[in-house]
């Protein structure tokens, strides 16, 4: 492997310049929302500046330069997660509205009363809420595989919840409370082998490592532009061409429909069935061109730096006495949940935040988790590509130096 | 290390994290009110004794950081003895110091409580200060067993 060119991919991330209370910000929160490089952040100015126009409507030239850079980038992500056609990338606010999507069109139609879902107990609550809404609408069964105290799905346990009566499985594929990375593959094939759709939910995996929806062979994955480099407000729904054909819209508007009459509609086709409305436009450009710049540095290299960079963090993290990391998964991304004896997340985040560390502490939307391992919160270090071990020692002092104020 | 924080964890705030004061169950409570923030998971249940309008004893049990915990625990000394309008008028003040105009902060009837006073510079922890008050507010109007700051 060639070394990692950590000090250009630095220089191309203008907030890491920015002071927090006097000091040089670290950043590491990243699995709540990670930062924009600058060719992102140009990129988006640039379109508003230069191409910008409303999609798929008119025959001026504008809108015809911008309807090419909108499915432009419908095209990166295609080939970014390997699905078999652009009909299959739906564009939508995030992963939460991808989830819901399904939730309200897949589910709508094929969840019946006494029918069961699937999903584990790290789910995020993205991806417990909308199937709970699902199921006091239908009469459907929530039904959850649990964990172990290593934070890794117990897979015997997982296997036997499947059912006849299971109608979906929907499991994160990276944990953002514990950096499990699930067996998806193996989860994938226990429910194919029952013709059980899969829903993989990546909001957290899509940054960390690369992505093949083939194949995964899974049927839905959802996830989100912010967590990957990319603005707020634009996400993704990969779904299987023959399941989204055979799923009715999600919401009524414009650009989703091919002939209107006040007696009947006749919907468009995919993927405009699903993108009812003017949509985030310049967003799905700068999701574009944040594919553009992670395939040029290359998942597979990311994925080893922040291996590392997690490994040293964990080594550090272990020598600290009264330290417990939440989440020791043997297959794990770069996140590093932890609480000490003595002093609560909370203070922990603030005392953090005086020495310009910025890190997550709270139940991380996965309340489950936090009862499961009878914590009310943890302190959540999540690190992306720009992070160094420099700013790790950092990090590790300062967990030091807090203990003993409180102590 | 932490200079700029001795303006928001003064000593008396680590001694109260350390050694909460009435820190126990009240077996014959008047009036027990459980407080939650759902934003961090702090939980605290308050316990109050009552005769007449007076508060004659209170105490607290729960886990949450040192801010909510210390002032959870100099409240339950502070409202000792209070009526339920002098305990109220306590808890303006508060909201005050905590969130409001700095002139308007009558340093002389915060007392002990104007250690509290540092979470003014940090939004995000006005609401660990403030559960206290808000769960002894809702014990005091007899409203809800449970209270949330959200
Ligand atoms: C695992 C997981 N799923 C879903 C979400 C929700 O993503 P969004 O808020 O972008 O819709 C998140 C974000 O925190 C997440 O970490």
């Amino acid at each position: 492997m060639t070394t990692f060119p950590i000090e250009k991919i630095r220089a191309d991330f203008p907030i890491l310049n920015e002071k927090i209370r006097n000091k040089p910000l670290i950043y590491l929160d990243n699995a709540a929302t990670c930062q924009k490089p600058l060719v992102v952040i140009d990129s988006i100015s640039n379109f508003y500046k230069h191409e910008y126009a409303n999609v798929h409507r008119g025959v001026h030239t504008l809108s015809v330069k911008a309807t090419d850079r909108y499915e432009g980038a419908r095209e990166k992500l295609k080939t970014f997660i390997n699905a078999s056609s652009t009909k299959e990338i739906i564009f939508v606010k995030g992963t939460t509205e991808a989830i819901n999507l399904v939730a309200q069109t897949f589910g709508k139609t094929n969840i019946k009363q006494g029918d069961e879902i699937l999903i584990t107990a790290m789910e995020h609550h993205s991806n417990i809420v909308p199937w709970q809404m699902l199921c006091k609408d239908t009469g459907a069964i929530l039904k959850v595989a649990p964990i172990n105290l290593q934070g890794e799905l117990i897979f015997d346990e997982f296997e036997k919840l499947i059912s006849d009566k299971t109608k979906l499985v929907s499991v994160v594929h990276m944990s953002n409370a514990l950096g499990t990375i699930n067996p998806v593959k193996k989860i994938i094939a226990a429910a194919k082998a029952k013709n059980i759709p899969v829903l993989l939910d990546g909001a957290q995996a899509i940054p960390h490592m690369s992505v093949d929806v083939q194949a995964l062979d899974c049927d839905f994955y959802a996830f989100s532009g912010h967590k990957m480099y990319a603005p707020t407000g634009i996400g993704v729904l990969y779904g299987k061409q023959a399941l989204l054909e055979a799923m009715p819209p999600y919401q009524g508007g414009g650009d989703m429909i091919r002939k209107v009459t006040f007696e009947e509609t006749e919907y468009n086709a995919l993927p405009y069935k699903f993108e009812a409305g003017t949509p985030s436009i310049a967003d799905v450009v700068g999701l574009g061109t944040a594919i553009d710049y992670l395939t040029e540095i290359g998942m597979d290299n990311i994925a080893n730096y922040e291996a590392e960079l997690l490994d040293y963090a964990t080594k550090k993290a272990k020598q600290i006495e009264g330290l417990r990391i939440i989440g020791e998964a043997k297959d794990k991304g770069a996140i590093l949940s932890f609480v000490l004896d003595k002093v609560h997340p909370h203070d922990i985040g603030t005392m953090l935040d005086s020495l310009g560390i910025a890190i997550r502490a709270g139940h991380h939307c996965a309340m489950p988790v936090m009862d499961f391992f009878e914590v009310p919160a943890t302190a959540r270090a999540s690190f992306a590509m720009y992070n160094t071990r420099q700013e790790i020692d950092v990090l590790m002092n300062g967990i030091e130096q807090l203990i003993e104020v409180f102590g | 290390m932490f200079d700029d924080l001795r303006d928001l964890y003064q000593e008396v705030i680590f001694d109260h994290n350390r050694n909460p004061r009435n820190f126990r169950v009240m077996e014959d409570a008047d009036r027990q009110v459980e407080g939650f923030n759902p934003l961090c998971g702090d939980r605290l249940t308050l316990f109050l004794k009552m005769d007449g309008d007076q508060i004659v004893d209170a105490s607290f049990q729960g886990s949450g950081c040192a801010i909510s915990t210390a002032s959870v625990s100099l409240m339950t000394e502070i409202v000792k003895g209070k009526t339920e309008e002098q305990a109220e008028a306590l808890f303006k003040q508060f909201h005050e110091m905590t969130t409001g105009k700095e002139e308007n902060i009558d340093l002389e009837a915060i007392g002990k409580l104007a250690v509290l006073a540092g979470v003014r510079e940090y939004p995000a922890r006005v609401k660990c200060a403030t559960l206290a008050w808000h769960t002894l507010d809702a014990a005091l109007k007899n409203e809800e067993s449970s209270i949330s700051t959200e």
